[in-house]
């Protein structure tokens, strides 16, 4: 099994989650984030007074699949989050030991 | 109207041969109760304290990082209770009741907890109970205004007793000399509804409290944008529709006196708000909200000493400079005095204040307020505006050096780092 964390541009969120649910992916969770990498923070001006604005927000998607579709999985997160331009995020893969479902307590592959 | 005023007159006239005095009806030459100007100061009663609550609370709470919303909300709330108690604890009596041998200065202690007022007198043609509480409305508001001056930082037993001192010390004595037949009263100067009274005392007493204070620590560069521009813009429109109060109010009647204040209201706060919106829009690429209304506040800062005196076309040209000048002047405070006056009160409301008080006297229209404006009639002015800023500046420095020497000011670090709302008032603005 894979867990697959993507941080992505938050307005690419229904691209992914749909692009994911076409190739049956049945869950994931996302969660609201703030970073910066190489596109680093920017400049906002209020009343004549510069804010710089280090961590932009982003949103992290974490997915635990069958090892078997690793590929494919990263395959569609990075064509459909992707926008050509600085700042369309980073997807790591892990490696996950175990999977339990709380309610019947299936393990393993059956689990996610 | 005729007939009604002529009914109105003949029943007194009756009454007073039933209870046999006529004499006492030659003396009567002052107004009766006026039915239509209580009801509509009662009304801008309501709308000027909607401006301070929560109007005012929500564009300050706006504007500050979501560490700090609980505290700028509960600042300004805080100040309005104080200061309408404060109000009745002699606040009232020294501003309007009659000072005697002082009375160029300050009033007395005549009126002190609504004394020697009988329930139902009269002053003008409306309720002195009436009077009473729209003027509390306005000096709920002043020390309100300086708290954008200060948030993030200050400890908030400083702010209830800097703003109980303050209203003694520098809004009592000034509206007496501006409203209450003090000696810039005598003199003639033009303030209809508060560019010296509020804005000007409020805004220049901000700065020095800004400067006496210190700057927030992260200033300048790495200070939190303002949290919520939408609240901002909430706020900032309750103030506006507020204001048609405060200035329309200022009329002390239901007229056309009333309603020219308001119209030249809304076109001068229209008016800067484009010109704020534009300035901004050249200058960084982009319109912004809270650029936008704070042009609004800018423009409403402006036109009120000259509300009650001007004519539409003049009301533009007062939006065009308040747009302008107040949007210069909040660059030129904290870029290059390096001033953290965080919310910008003295930019807008100081600047704002003086500015109009200044344009009134050239542009006061004789046919709308009964003086023309004028060379003669701005050097009037500029004394007020020079008196008053003098005022707030030295008392207010005495004041916040007092409350530094004996309670302190600032919070310490750690908990300005954490925010004030966790750090002095146990509430979270946001829990998530």
């Amino acid at each position: 099994m894979k867990l697959i964390i993507a941080i992505i541009k938050t307005f690419k969120l229904e691209d992914v989650q749909t692009a994911l649910s076409k190739i049956g992916i049945e869950g994931m969770t996302v969660t609201e984030v703030r970073g910066f990498g190489r596109q680093k923070g920017h400049k906002e001006v209020y009343r004549g007074s510069e804010y710089s604005v280090k961590y932009l927000p982003k949103i992290k998607i974490e997915i635990v699949i069958d090892k078997k579709i690793e590929e494919k999985v990263i395959k569609t997160i990075q064509n459909s989050a992707n926008t050509g331009e600085i700042g369309d995020g980073k997807i790591f893969s892990f490696s996950i030991d175990k999977a339990i479902r709380i309610r019947t307590g299936e393990k393993g592959p059956k689990a996610i | 109207m005729m007939i009604k005023k002529l009914l109105y007159f003949t029943g007194i006239f009756l009454l007073s041969t039933f209870t046999g005095s006529l004499e006492t009806l030659a003396e009567h030459h002052e107004p009766a109760l006026d039915t239509g100007d209580t009801a509509w100061i009662m009304t801008s009663t309501a709308l000027v304290l909607f401006m301070t609550l929560p109007g005012l609370a929500l564009f300050y709470g706006g504007l500050v990082s979501s560490k700090n919303v609980v505290s700028a909300l509960m600042q300004v709330i805080a100040i309005a209770c104080l200061m309408s108690v404060l109000w009745l604890f002699g606040a009232y009596s020294f501003s309007f009741a009659d000072g005697g041998d002082l009375n160029k200065y300050i009033g007395s202690f005549e009126k002190f907890l609504f004394n020697n007022i009988e329930w139902n007198a009269l002053s003008g043609t409306i309720p002195e109970n009436v009077f009473f509480i729209f003027q509390l409305t306005f000096a709920v508001i002043t020390p309100a205004l300086m708290v954008g001056a200060y948030v993030e930082r200050i400890k908030f037993s400083s702010v209830l007793l800097i703003s109980a001192i303050w209203l003694f010390v520098v809004y009592a004595p000034v509206t007496h000399w501006v409203w209450g037949g003090g000696w810039l009263a005598e003199l003639g100067i033009l303030d209809f509804a508060g560019g010296l009274v509020v804005h000007t005392t409020a805004g220049v007493s901000a700065l020095v409290i800004a400067i006496l204070l210190g700057n927030r620590s992260e200033f300048p560069n790495r200070v939190q944008p303002p949290h919520n521009p939408g609240l901002v813009m909430v706020g900032a429109c309750m103030l506006w529709v507020g204001w048609f109060g405060f200035n329309g109010g200022s009329a002390l009647a239901a007229n056309a006196n009333a309603g020219m204040a308001m119209l030249v209201t809304h076109i001068a706060a229209a008016t800067a708000s484009l010109t704020w919106m534009a300035i901004e829009w050249y200058k960084n690429g982009k319109p912004g909200l809270v650029g936008l209304v704070t042009g609004t506040i800018a423009g409403l800062a402006t036109i009120t000493p000259a509300s009650g005196f001007v004519d539409p076309k003049s009301a533009f040209i007062i939006g065009l400079l308040a747009g302008s000048i107040c949007w210069y002047c909040s660059v030129l405070i904290k870029q290059t005095f390096n001033i953290d006056d965080s919310l910008d009160v003295f930019a807008v409301h100081g600047i704002g204040g003086m500015l109009g008080t200044l344009m009134v006297g050239f542009l006061a229209n004789e046919s709308i307020g009964g003086t023309a404006g004028g060379l003669e009639q701005a050097k009037i002015q500029i004394t007020g505006i020079v008196a008053v800023a003098a005022l707030s500046i030295v008392a207010t420095y005495i004041i916040v050096k007092i409350v530094q020497s004996t309670i302190g000011l600032r919070v310490s670090g750690k908990e300005a780092q954490e925010g004030l709302d966790i750090t002095t008032h146990g509430e979270r603005g946001y829990h998530l």
